[in-house]
């Protein structure tokens, strides 16, 4: 490897790329079976997004209301999805949930309590009870400092600041290791692996207003979908109804839906707590139409649910149409307001980082004046088909947990739906990766030329003269992302995203970089384009492609929602050097989960 | 909008200096914007760490204008107009470049912690633990783990020959975390805290708790209650008064 001045190779039963609340977990299981784990992560150990989960953990553990099951909180989640998630995910979820919430809880997690001694539980959007786990606002940091803090103390290698570029296949097709670069050197690396877990997280790199850090760049879908795997409801991507809109530098920072739960309602510039205004049918049955009832409802669970805690979906279209009819606030968003709600002592125990990042970041005093708040892209519910039970892709050796996997969340994923996800599917991942290792057949064989083809195209933006700017080309998709592809969206300005992104791959081979390989970001985000441009397109066709309205996925041109469409997943497929569309039924849900779901409140 | 001048040290282990950068600031910037303001026009190659821009993941950290701060957090409205700003990585950490240190004295520092060893659950299978009695370790568990009070401590920051028997400010807190906390059966910390950790070097000058950005009480809350059960361990009278008097009450 002249060209590229070699590489270090490691070898693994099973790699886990991502080091957030699912790969740790991962990690943790796969490492439980027996077998030598490689857990690999593009920032330092303990800063992935998980880190910045605030809200809380979704488990039925009944503490606050034992009238709360599975079965209830996998209804909510179907339901919030409006029905296109996979049932046996959301089922696993709803019925695994308790157990791995307790099981941090003996790692050392120490949540918030109730009177009795207890895991408290706080009250989130589309959830019927109190179902939250939380710790203050920062259950991220606990669940990402547990699990982090437990897994350095089991048998896995981990790998910092490493980026990984492609997955690499034997002749079979099988995924038996990866490729990519030390962030630090710059200098190649080989992961050899019997099974590879994706858990890189989500895609919200590629909008300008986002909660999301530089690391979502849809590195997994990318690798997956390279490898040949299929990705599912690409097309769906939820804006976080609040995110901070003011100054400029914050905007898109995440404000927990924990506001709202504690109490804080959303107005527009008249005061009007303009949520009742925007009850879908779908959830006229339970939720409160009038004020009062609303109010009840945070102490008395007879009443029905305030608008303020709808989907999350149905909040960000809300305050998108109160905004554009010219009714928002100074800086273009609305007011959340717990300052008139509730004491300024309980908003500080209850919210401490919220509190902190208005005063600190905005000169915002939450437990005096209103918050201004605005959608903001959070969360990409598409991902990597998985079997189930045993989250395999659908390539051998290729398996994925977390927000990098489809089908759990169908179009919307519901509020602390995310971190129990991770716990719940990364054990799942972890558990059958090794397993799947364990009965590994073969040799691990990478082609050397293939290497050689890697490393080549990995320094090309080091060496060509003249050329784009990275940055640059990077702020201009994600202007194309958010003006063309955001939370509405219409035939045309989808058709005109993917001729500007079609023109930003071009461009994207002319990118050039200035300084060397060692700790280079200008480097490392000419390498990024290629994932955040592939999971750009894949989302923009799907989303094309589903002529109707549902979740996450707006359509201007298509408002309603369509029951043909209910039946169907948009699979993505890159074949040829190009994406393929297909439609492709739901599995079939059986008739007694079908029951729960259709149960009224 | 007004013309800023940012000083930021350009250089890897083999050398470097500051390099001084015009730049563009706005409403209720903080120094990261003004790095990355950098990077994307002028220097695409200048180093630094981040991720949530947020405060809640520990990235960030440098020395700006000689405080250990995360740049994050910083906000450019607190420095004079037409005040030069100065960047630098943090010193007690090998340089790999620009503002990006080696920090894996920190996670080896980790790894040596003992972890912790439940008690058996109730028999429904899970625990009961008051909230009184978790107030302080949940002070300690909002450690966002950003080293700037490793960087500050002068134990690590001037005395490479003691790095081996001392772990810092951060893992006094997450010794003293396990070791106040309700579940934890192992009877060893406060020996693991004197002979591996080293709490003895530290003389309370309270440098780490005024850099935190957390605001947690590392002295107080943390250090100050472990080197009490270290003398504890040793002086079985004042066990007995201290077990009597009840354990001391958070200052905050």
């Amino acid at each position: 490897m002249a060209t590229a001045g070699g590489y270090e190779t490691h070898e693994h039963d099973v790699i886990i790329i991502g080091a957030g609340g699912a790969g740790l977990r991962a990690a943790i299981e796969a490492a439980a079976q027996g077998v030598s784990v490689g857990l690999i992560c593009k920032s330092l150990l303990g800063k992935a997004h998980t880190v910045m989960a605030e809200g809380g953990v979704a488990a039925a553990l009944g503490n606050v209301y034992p009238e709360d099951n599975w079965q209830v909180h996998f209804r909510d989640t179907m339901r919030g999805g409006k029905m296109l998630n996979n049932w046996r995910m959301a089922q696993l979820h709803a019925q695994e949930a308790p157990d791995r919430v307790l099981e941090l809880e003996r790692w050392g997690a120490l949540f918030d309590r109730t009177k009795d001694g207890r895991i408290l539980q706080r009250d989130f959007g589309g959830h019927r009870y109190a179902r939250l786990a939380h710790v203050g606002d920062r259950t991220g940091l606990e669940m990402i400092r547990t699990l982090q803090y437990h897994a350095i103390h089991q048998s896995i290698d981990v790998y910092m600041e490493c980026k990984l570029e492609r997955l690499l296949q034997d002749d079979n097709g099988r995924v038996v290791g990866a490729f990519g670069y030390w962030r630090n050197t710059g200098q190649f690396v080989v992961f050899k692996a019997k099974a590879v877990v994706l858990a890189t997280g989500g895609i919200g790199k590629a909008w300008r207003i986002t909660s999301n850090s530089w690391e979502s760049t849809g590195d997994g879908h990318s690798l997956a979908a390279w490898a040949g795997a299929d990705l599912i409801d690409m097309e769906f991507v939820q804006f976080h109804p609040t995110g901070m809109v003011w100054p400029p530098s914050v905007a898109g920072l995440l404000v927990t839906e924990g506001v709202r739960g504690d109490g804080g309602t959303l107005k527009n510039k008249a005061g009007e707590r303009f949520m009742f205004n925007y009850i879908p049918e779908f959830f006229k049955s339970e939720t409160a139409d009038n004020i009062e009832e609303a109010d009840r409802w945070y102490e008395d669970k007879s009443n029905r649910r305030t608008p303020d805690l709808l989907p999350r979906d149905e909040v960000a279209r809300a305050i998108n149409t109160e905004v554009k009819a010219g009714r928002g606030s100074p800086h273009g968003g609305v007011f959340l307001d717990i300052a008139s709600r509730r004491p300024a002592d309980y908003i500080r125990k209850r919210l401490p980082s919220m509190y902190h990042q208005f005063k600190e970041l905005a000169g915002v005093d939450i437990t005096k004046e209103p918050m201004e708040v605005g959608p903001t892209c959070h969360y990409m519910m598409g991902g990597v088909r998985v079997d189930a039970d045993t989250t395999a892709a659908t390539v051998p050796g290729l398996f994925a947990a977390g927000e990098v996997a489809g089908g759990m969340h169908g179009s919307n994923r519901l509020g602390g739906n995310s971190l129990s996800d991770l716990i719940v599917f990364g054990r799942r991942a972890g558990l059958h990766a090794g397993l799947y290792a364990k009965n590994f057949g073969g040799q691990l064989s990478v082609s050397a030329g293939r290497l050689e083809d890697l490393a080549r195209e990995a320094l090309e933006p080091l060496t060509r003269t003249g050329g784009e700017n990275p940055y640059a080309l990077q702020a201009e998709l994600q202007d194309t992302m958010h003006t063309l592809v955001g939370i509405i969206r219409t035939e045309s300005e989808l058709k005109e995203a993917i001729t500007r992104i079609a023109v930003f791959k071009d461009r994207a081979r002319k990118v050039r970089v200035e300084g060397g390989r060692t700790y280079n970001p200008g480097w490392h985000t000419a390498l990024d384009l290629s994932s955040l441009l592939t999971v750009a397109e894949c989302v923009t066709r799907a989303a094309l492609e589903r002529t109707e309205s549902r979740g996450g996925h707006t359509r201007d041109d298509h408002p309603y929602t369509d029951d043909q469409w209910g039946k169907v997943n948009v699979v993505v497929r890159l074949r040829d050097g190009g994406i393929r569309l297909s439609r492709e039924p739901l599995p079939e849900m059986p008739a007694e989960l079908r029951a729960l779901v259709q149960e009224r409140k | 909008m007004a013309t800023v001048t940012m000083r930021v040290f350009r250089g890897d282990p083999k050398g470097g200096d500051f390099r001084e950068y015009k730049v563009e600031s706005g409403v209720g910037m903080v120094v990261l914007d003004l790095i990355h303001r950098i990077q994307a026009t002028q220097a695409p190659d200048l180093a630094c760490r981040w991720n949530c821009k947020a405060g809640k993941c520990g990235s960030c950290s440098a020395e700006i204008d000689g405080k250990p701060r995360l740049m994050c957090m910083t906000r450019m409205d607190i420095f004079k107009p037409g005040e030069t700003i100065t960047v630098a990585p943090m010193r007690t950490f090998p340089l790999i470049k620009d503002l990006v240190t080696d920090v894996s004295y920190n996670y080896e520092k980790a790894r040596s912690i003992p972890p912790l060893r439940p008690k058996p659950p109730e028999p429904d299978g899970t625990y009961r633990m008051m909230q009184e009695d978790i107030d302080r370790i949940q002070e300690f568990h909002k450690c966002i783990e950003c080293f700037l009070c490793q960087d500050v401590c002068h134990v690590i920051r001037d005395h490479e020959e003691l790095k081996g028997s001392f772990a810092g400010p951060r893992f006094f807190i997450k010794v003293a975390g396990l070791d106040m906390h309700p579940l934890d059966t192992r009877e060893d910390r406060p020996e693991f805290v004197r002979k591996q950790a080293g709490v003895g070097l530290c003389n309370i000058t309270k440098c780490c708790t005024e850099v935190c950005p957390e605001h947690i009480h590392i002295t107080d809350n943390g250090i100050i209650p472990m080197k009490e059960r270290m003398v504890d361990e040793f002086d079985p009278v004042l066990w007995v008064v201290r077990k009597l008097r009840g354990a001391g009450k958070p200052s905050a």
